[in-house]
């Protein structure tokens, strides 16, 4: 029977979509636009109490007639989402001043996102996942292109509209292939129907799997589907790249963890298979191509692809361990990406874009606290510890080893070397070149918050991970 | 476990060393005049050195065993743990450490004028990671100090190193990371074939199965032999220690690469002692080619302190010789040379950095004839180009003598070669001197004379001189406290099951070669 007590799992998700709404009427009605942010960020911690109370008072159950799960891994992607969005919004309150964009609009669009987001990383279902999906991405082709002015950004949004409107085609066309073999839409229900009607060979099993692979890996630009991810990157206003970069690529890490082993873990074997492939690619076309790049925000697009291959290790290894070390690797990537983007932010300002490395020579010598920011997130993204980003890559290579994949191992710590020299060469400019210019960078209170918390994350995890890591043990697929 | 001592001491000793330091580095964030920070420096690195004494006085010398243990959880869930504590090895590279490190920073309160206060935090940081590398029993530990030591030295080169900075900082950034990261892959397998734990004492009494040994020792190869630097993958050394600025070239010389020789010690052998076994005559042989080639190289150089950067390559291949013969002379005589290196060559270092501050030149041929306008300074470094070589009396031939017996049980044609890396090591270093020092005094210091050492200066070089010759008649201060730990590792070796029967055939295919 349909059970709509059940629907106060989905509170958070509906909070989320009210705040949207009310800070698009707010918009209209004060004059000081900050407080669109501030009462933003107020609904974000609403909306994340909502959630936490309802895991503290041990609900996981399902919701919407088994479309929706509340459980410790949708959780578990759920605090990515929130805490992406709270910086989001506080990286944003000053450039959002500098660019003057349709305000009200932005933010709730971000919430927009932020709800498909974790409707996907509760989907139980195909229905809800691609709901989810299209809420997410619809928002997010907006927001790449939310500054009309600039040809850059349009361009973005119309590149990322359209190859995302393939992917989502691609999507439905292996939703139908399994609906169409094993009659149910849900992940459980394909898993059991695999079984039953001896499916597990079928080829076209094989090809609705490979659709669904294709689908998800555009979410998370994996080679050689990530043609779209630099353009946008690039284009698409810095928070909103910053945004970008973690909340659809941990959702579509959610799904697609989610699908596999839910639905088709009979056929392990098969995806396993095809990810190593593209595991190796992405992680070779992201680290070298991300060599050539002279701007900030192309470069940290391609070393977005790059880690993407290194979190795929996790799903690879096919167990628990190796999903929750991929939950993990998402985690740490929020604060070093959204700390790096910052600084970016900070760099532009009226007249500069601060996007080249050349706007980074010398920065160190007027501005030490900002490059000795940088320098953190830098190395932790290569991956150098006492930083998180080691960690991230270290429990990914342990539960690989795990399901002996050290082959891959070996590959990926190679492309990690390669990948090291581009981040230390940021570091190179800013404190081993003379500035041409003086480099001027603005601050603002809600950015040093910001930037305060993802530093201290990045090293009180690098250095005591315990909490952590015990708290995605804990969140694994149940 | 019964393999550890518990500290005994009231208070974490060895937790305290380590992160003084690092501490330090915090405290001067706050500081905004360069002399403060100067001296704030000083103060910490000294703090961390008295700190430090009570190891010398509470040392066990009757054990092998790790003491000043400290355990604590970390990370459960993985089986890793906080977990720390010295044997007989490194208690002597923790001092070595300790020292270089007020040394690098008395030697740079001149020559440090740009972002004093990045130099001096770098320096403490690098000091930190040096000596948790050195006292870590975790492998996790291990490596997280191992890979933070990159990120001060980077900047250290990088910053305030010479013209070709840039290039040097990022060779040595990844020379040294490639190696690392294979040898974190090999310290993730063997966490696996070890039952799950990243205890190196637990690890070390694992009998691996051979091919694994085999896989696993290249991975930790890579690691050290980068680090050592063993021939071939020498060429980051000499670029690196000549455009770092004198405290990182000194800390380079003094105590960086011999991480590397540690870890040989620490992990490759007592884990892995078939493939030691299997490895040891390949290493030798590299070891010679790095002594020769090493020398040969530094007969043409023009470069002062390049030609003390080859000289490392050399010296260093006398240590890797020494491990490597696998006998208790060559195993303590490599472990001796090891700080004997660190003391003459980080000396070697801070005399060229002394001089370079009065003439900001590095070329030898803009030298000669100064012994007359710097005699103290001249004389000083005679006893170290004496202790280079290895004149008796000194530090260098107690360590080299013992290598080269333990070479000569090895096998007599090692011995005979590495003879003849001593020999070419007179040729360059003499020649240096006479060089720089005798012949006709280089005319562009007739208008402006060379002010000679300082006091300052001459106390930074004290300790190093009063070590030379304390070795040089008396090492068994120093060797005492390695006996047992060197006895025990070549135990652990020998019982690597048919790690000899191994060897017998190994040789029988190498002498079949010739």
């Amino acid at each position: 029977m349909v059970n709509l007590y059940n629907i106060r799992l989905l509170s958070p998700e509906i909070i989320l979509v009210m705040v949207a709404l009310m800070l698009l009427l707010l918009d209209l009605m004060v004059r000081r636009k900050e407080i669109i942010a501030y009462a933003g960020l107020a609904g974000v911690f609403i909306s994340a109490y909502v959630n936490f109370r309802l895991v503290a008072l041990g609900w996981s159950d399902t919701s919407l007639v088994g479309m929706f799960m509340f459980d410790g891994y949708a959780n578990f992607f759920k605090l990515i989402f929130y805490i992406n969005l709270a910086l989001t919004i506080l990286i944003s309150l000053r450039y959002t001043v500098i660019e003057r964009g349709a305000l009200g609009a932005y933010y709730s669009l971000l919430f927009f996102a932020t709800a498909g987001m974790m409707l996907m990383a509760g989907a139980t279902d195909l229905i809800t996942l691609y709901m989810g999906l299209e809420l997410m991405a619809l928002s997010t082709y907006v927001l790449a292109g939310i500054i009309r002015k600039e040809l850059r950004s349009s361009e973005a949004a119309i590149k990322y509209f359209f190859l995302g409107a393939f992917s989502s085609a691609i999507l439905l066309y292996g939703i139908s292939l399994s609906y169409g073999l094993t009659g149910s839409t849900n992940l459980k229900e394909i898993a059991a129907a695999l079984y039953k009607l001896n499916l597990i060979d079928n080829p076209i099993t094989v090809l609705g799997l490979i659709f669904f692979i294709v689908a998800f890996g555009f979410k998370i630009a994996l080679v050689p589907f990530h043609m779209w991810a630099p353009d946008v990157y690039e284009g698409a206003p810095t928070p909103v790249t910053a945004f970008m970069s973690i909340g659809p690529k941990a959702a579509g890490f959610a799904v697609m963890g989610r699908v596999l082993f839910e639905a088709f873990g009979s056929l392990q074997a098969e995806w396993s298979y095809i990810l190593m492939v593209l595991a190796v690619l992405t992680m070779a076309t992201g680290s070298i191509i991300a060599l050539a790049q002279t701007n900030i925000k192309r470069m940290l697009a391609y070393s977005s692809i790059a880690h993407a291959g290194y979190a795929l290790l996790g799903i690879i290894a096919g167990t628990d361990g190796g999903l929750s070390s991929m939950m993990n690797y998402m985690f740490i990537y929020i604060f070093m990406n959204i700390g790096a983007f910052a600084i970016v932010i900070m760099l532009r300002s009226e007249g500069v874009k601060g996007e080249n490395l050349e706007d980074y020579a010398g920065l160190a010598k007027s501005h030490p606290v900002t490059s000795a920011l940088m320098l953190v997130f830098m190395f932790s993204l290569a991956g150098i510890p006492p930083t998180a980003g080691f960690i991230a890559k270290f429990y990914v290579f342990v539960e690989a080893v795990r399901a002996d994949n050290v082959t891959l191992v070996v590959i990926a710590v190679l492309f990690s070397m390669v990948s090291a020299f581009f981040y230390l060469r940021v570091v190179v400019y800013m404190y081993m070149k003379e500035p041409k210019e003086e480099a001027v960078v603005t601050t603002s209170v809600p950015m040093s918050i910001a930037l305060a918390i993802t530093t201290v994350m990045i090293l009180f995890i690098g250095v005591y991970p315990f909490y952590l890591l015990s708290f995605v043990k804990q969140s694994i697929l149940g | 476990m019964e393999e550890i001592i518990l500290n005994k001491l009231s208070y974490p000793i060895l937790s305290l060393i380590v992160f003084l330091p690092v501490l330090g580095a915090l405290l001067i964030m706050f500081l905004k005049k360069a002399r403060h920070i100067r001296w704030a420096t000083l103060f910490v690195t000294i703090a961390a050195f008295i700190a430090a004494l009570p190891l010398w006085s509470h040392f066990d010398k009757t054990t092998y065993k790790m003491q000043f243990v400290e355990l604590y959880h970390w990370i459960p869930s993985m089986g890793i743990n906080y977990f720390i504590g010295i044997d007989g090895i490194s208690v002597l590279f923790i001092f070595l450490t300790l020292l270089l490190g007020v040394l690098s920073v008395l030697v740079s309160f001149r020559s440090i004028e740009t972002k004093v206060k990045e130099f001096h935090m770098s320096i403490l940081v690098m000091e930190t990671a040096i000596l948790g590398v050195f006292v870590s029993l975790d492998f996790l530990l291990f490596y997280i100090f191992w890979e933070t030591m990159l990120i001060p030295m980077f900047l250290l080169i990088g910053v305030w190193g010479g013209s070709n900075r840039v290039y040097a900082a990022i060779k040595f950034f990844l020379y040294t990371l490639v190696g690392s990261l294979l040898m974190l892959v090999g310290i993730v397998v063997a966490y696996f074939y070890g039952g799950q734990t990243l205890n190196i004492l637990a690890l070390s009494s694992v009998q691996y199965p051979l091919h694994i040994q085999v896989w696993l020792f290249m991975a930790f190869f890579a690691a050290f032999a980068v680090k050592v630097p063993m021939f071939p993958v020498h060429t980051w050394l000499p670029d690196a220690h000549t455009e770092a600025p004198t405290a990182g070239s000194v800390i380079l010389a003094g105590v960086l690469i011999k991480m590397g020789a540690y870890g040989f010690l620490r992990f490759s052998m007592p884990m892995f002692p078939d493939a030691t076994v299997l490895f040891a005559w390949p290493i030798l042989i590299l070891s010679i080619i790095a002594i020769i080639y090493g020398a040969v190289i530094c007969l043409a150089q023009k470069d002062f302190k390049r030609l003390i950067a080859y000289s490392s390559v050399s010296h260093m291949g006398f240590v890797t010789l020494g491990l490597f013969a696998l006998n208790s002379q060559g195993l303590e005589g490599g472990i001796l040379q090891m700080v004997n290196h660190g003391i003459i060559t980080g000396a070697l270092f801070l005399m060229v950095g002394i001089i370079y501050e009065r003439t900001h030149t590095r070329v030898i041929a803009d030298y000669g004839g100064i012994a007359h306008a710097v005699p103290w300074y001249a004389g000083i470094f005679m006893i170290f180009t004496l202790a280079s070589i290895g004149l008796p009396g000194t530090n260098g031939f107690i360590g080299e003598f013992l290598i080269i017996l333990g070479a000569f049980k090895a096998h007599m044609i090692i011995g005979v070669l590495s003879a003849l890396g001593i020999i070419i090591g007179a040729a360059y270093m003499l020649r240096l001197y006479q060089q720089v020092f005798f012949e006709k005094l280089n005319s562009s210091y007739e208008n402006h004379p060379l002010p000679d050492l300082n006091l300052r200066e001459v106390i930074t070089l004290l300790p190093l001189i009063v070590l030379v010759f304390w070795i040089g008649f008396y090492p068994e201060t120093f060797l005492s406290y390695m006996h047992l730990s060197v006895e025990n590792l070549i135990q652990q070796v020998n019982a690597g099951s048919g790690g000899r029967h191994l060897l017998a055939e190994y040789i029988k295919i190498f002498r079949g070669a010739f």
